[in-house]
């Protein structure tokens, strides 16, 4: 049972990289960039989980008590940050696209290449 | 404590930086910047005298802390950056005419943040300085946010990064979870025989070092983004960032999973990704007529040839790896600031448009020549050490891929030399097609600080070679775990292979500056700018690499 929990950020994973692929808007392909990280928040976390255990938090509860791995909950609190970070300079970015291309439809966007 | 000063001293002053740059006048910014730099490497060259050392943060030790781990190849690494660093401040004093302090912020928090990245011996830290660095990239590339085509292609670069770098994190995860370990040697130490858990976490993990370094299919980020972004950025990103991704790679391996994970299913993806970087970079740079697109896909094609040296798996490859990246680093950063000054000059980098414009430009002139000589692997320079060592330890396929990627890229790199400083072949009209200067009126004349820059890094390049081969030995050793005799590239094959790539190059010159430079519609439909399909690309490469590996 337990190993199809990882089956979960595995799921959420390829549905954001799916929602990037088939984008017609950037501002939804930088929220599906933002899915698709939010699948290793659920994999730390479950990776961290144990069962009848509490949150790492002791100053309420008995030393001795099961508590979760804290260091994956530390690794997915700069996670967020990171990801926070990411989202939204890159909304900015797909702003100024809007602003200098007058569109946010990737097929609508020229190439590059000269 | 002079390593964590070293790696805390350009986050401290890019704060300060941040926090009182609107007050300080161009030239204290500029000063402080520059200064914080210099004695970065100041200190980094004490370490690297030093020794080897590990040191662990706040005296935690082995088990629970976390470290930082200077050894000859991480913290040269380390010095390289901080070179190239210094210069591209150096070069961007007067290239910019108007600058807020957010882009020397920028550019110390990213030459910070690689710094970082090479020293720590910390998996989940190497994650965290690994975005910092991306992010603070993508905003230096869309820097010039006025420009339609400078936010696009920041925004390709960000989307396509970021996922790899999140692919990263998954597959630590995962290790962690195996291993419950976050150091690269205390992984190394847990993990022990092979199954299909740490082979897909290795896959994962290198798949974002492996956008970082733009191995085939994972580049179409590069291009767009060099193109776009300003000189003295291009000068970071092409001359290091790009290589970093390699490092990682050749590090994962080799300290964490060279016990888990069987040598020849490695060799063999890693070679096959790096050939085909190697390979197609150098077509796409003959094809190109923007000349810093052309830079960036003759980039995609030395990184390549960098990842085949690492992939070889061999003590002397990895040695002439490194030797090749330090002397791509000196010649391609080098090109960058001679591409710099003919957008100054030209307010365009289109090669047809600048046909025998630059007659009057000897230093730029100069540069992009022995940069060319530089990407041939002209004896006695650094491409061309590394990348004897590297054929010598490949056999005849990595001899004949290493000739003709160098031929083919620095036959382009000629070809805009001979067309744009000495007005050869016959005049084409040019698209007219405006690319803003980024410098916004022009210089009466080039300022020394613009171009000695250029022509030291591409004359450190050019002279590397001279290093002898026991230093670069010495250095890679505690890194690849592979003790071997002192390499040696001072070989008859290894000289004529560098002087016929020289032939050669002038060979697709000659040929370049006959016509118009050829359109392979294919090709260039393919790298369309499409952040759907690049994304595409991705997830196709990641599947590739997995069965390669698990195979």
């Amino acid at each position: 049972m337990s190993q199809f929990l990882y089956l979960i950020p595995g799921w959420i994973l390829l549905a954001g990289v799916y929602g990037i692929v088939t984008s017609r808007n950037l501002v939804h392909a930088v929220v599906c960039l933002s899915v698709a990280q939010s699948a290793t928040y659920v994999l730390l976390l479950t990776i961290g989980y144990q069962r009848k255990a509490t949150a790492p938090v002791f100053s309420d509860i008995k030393p001795t008590r099961n508590v979760v791995d804290p260091l994956v909950q530390a690794m997915t609190l700069t996670d967020i940050v990171v990801g926070a970070t990411v989202t939204a300079l890159l909304l900015a970015l797909t702003v100024q696209v809007a602003k200098r291309r007058g569109t946010v439809d990737p097929d609508d966007l020229r190439s590059l290449e000269p | 404590m002079i390593l964590q000063i070293a790696v805390g001293l350009p986050f401290a002053v890019a704060t300060l930086l941040a926090a009182t740059g609107r007050r300080l006048p161009r030239i204290a910014i500029d000063a402080i910047a520059t200064a914080t730099v210099a004695t970065l490497s100041v200190l980094l060259g004490l370490v690297l005298a030093g020794g080897d050392r590990t040191v662990w943060l706040g005296g935690w030790g082995e088990g629970v802390g976390i470290s930082l781990v200077a050894d000859a190849v991480a913290t040269g690494l380390a010095l390289t950056v901080t070179a190239v660093a210094l210069c591209a401040l150096v070069v961007s004093w007067r290239y910019f005419n108007e600058v807020q302090a957010i882009f020397h912020t920028l550019v110390l928090l990213f030459t910070g943040a690689m710094c970082a990245f090479v020293l720590t011996g910390d998996l989940f830290d190497a994650f965290v300085f690994f975005e910092l660095m991306s992010v603070v990239a993508y905003a230096l590339t869309g820097y010039q946010s006025e420009e339609p085509d400078t936010v696009h292609g920041a925004l390709n670069f960000g989307v396509v990064n970021s996922l790899g770098a999140y692919l990263t994190l998954t597959g630590i995860a995962l290790v962690y979870a195996r291993t419950g370990q976050l150091g690269f040697v205390s992984i190394g130490r847990h993990l022990h025989g092979h199954d299909a858990l740490v082979t897909v976490s290795f896959a994962l993990i290198c798949t974002g070092f492996l956008v970082k370094a733009a191995a085939v299919p994972f580049h179409f980020w590069l291009a767009d983004a060099h193109a776009v972004a300003p000189t003295p950025v291009c000068m970071l990103f092409s001359g290091v960032m790009v290589e970093l991704g390699v490092y990682a790679v050749a590090r994962t391996y080799l300290t964490s999973f060279a016990d888990a994970i069987p040598a020849e299913p490695v060799r063999v993806s890693l070679i096959a990704f790096g050939s085909a970087a190697a390979l197609l970079g150098g077509v796409m740079c003959v094809l190109q007529r923007h000349i810093k697109r052309l830079l960036a896909y003759s980039t995609i094609s030395h990184v390549g040839l960098l990842l085949v040296g690492v992939g070889l798996l061999h003590e002397d490859a990895l040695a002439g790896a490194a030797w090749y990246l330090i002397g791509h680093a000196g010649v391609k950063a080098g090109l960058f600031v001679g591409a710099g000054a003919l957008l100054n000059r030209f307010e365009t980098v289109d090669e047809h448009d600048l046909h025998g414009r630059g007659r009057s430009m000897y230093v730029a002139g100069l540069i992009f020549l022995l940069g060319g000589l530089g990407l041939a692997g002209l004896p006695p320079s650094g491409t061309w050490a590394g990348k004897a060592l590297i054929e010598e330890a490949g056999g005849h396929s990595i001899l004949a891929l290493g000739v003709t990627a160098s031929a083919l890229t620095a036959g382009a790199v000629l070809r805009v030399w001979l067309r744009v400083f000495r007005g050869a072949g016959p005049p084409h009209p040019g698209t007219t097609q405006h690319h803003d200067a980024e410098t916004e009126f022009k210089l009466s004349r080039l300022p020394w600080t613009m171009l000695a820059p250029g022509v030291l890094l591409v004359l450190a390049g050019l002279l590397l070679g001279l290093l002898p081969g026991v230093v670069i030995g010495r250095a890679v050793e505690p890194f690849t775990h592979l003790p071997g005799p002192a390499p040696a590239p001072w070989t008859a094959t290894s000289i004529a292979s560098g002087v016929v790539a020289v032939l050669l190059a002038f060979g697709v010159a000659a040929l370049g500056i006959r016509g118009r430079i050829p359109r392979v519609d294919l090709l260039h439909r393919l790298h369309s700018g499409h952040i759907g399909d690049y994304v595409a690309w991705l997830v196709a490469g990641v599947t590739v690499f997995g069965l390669l590996l698990l195979a």
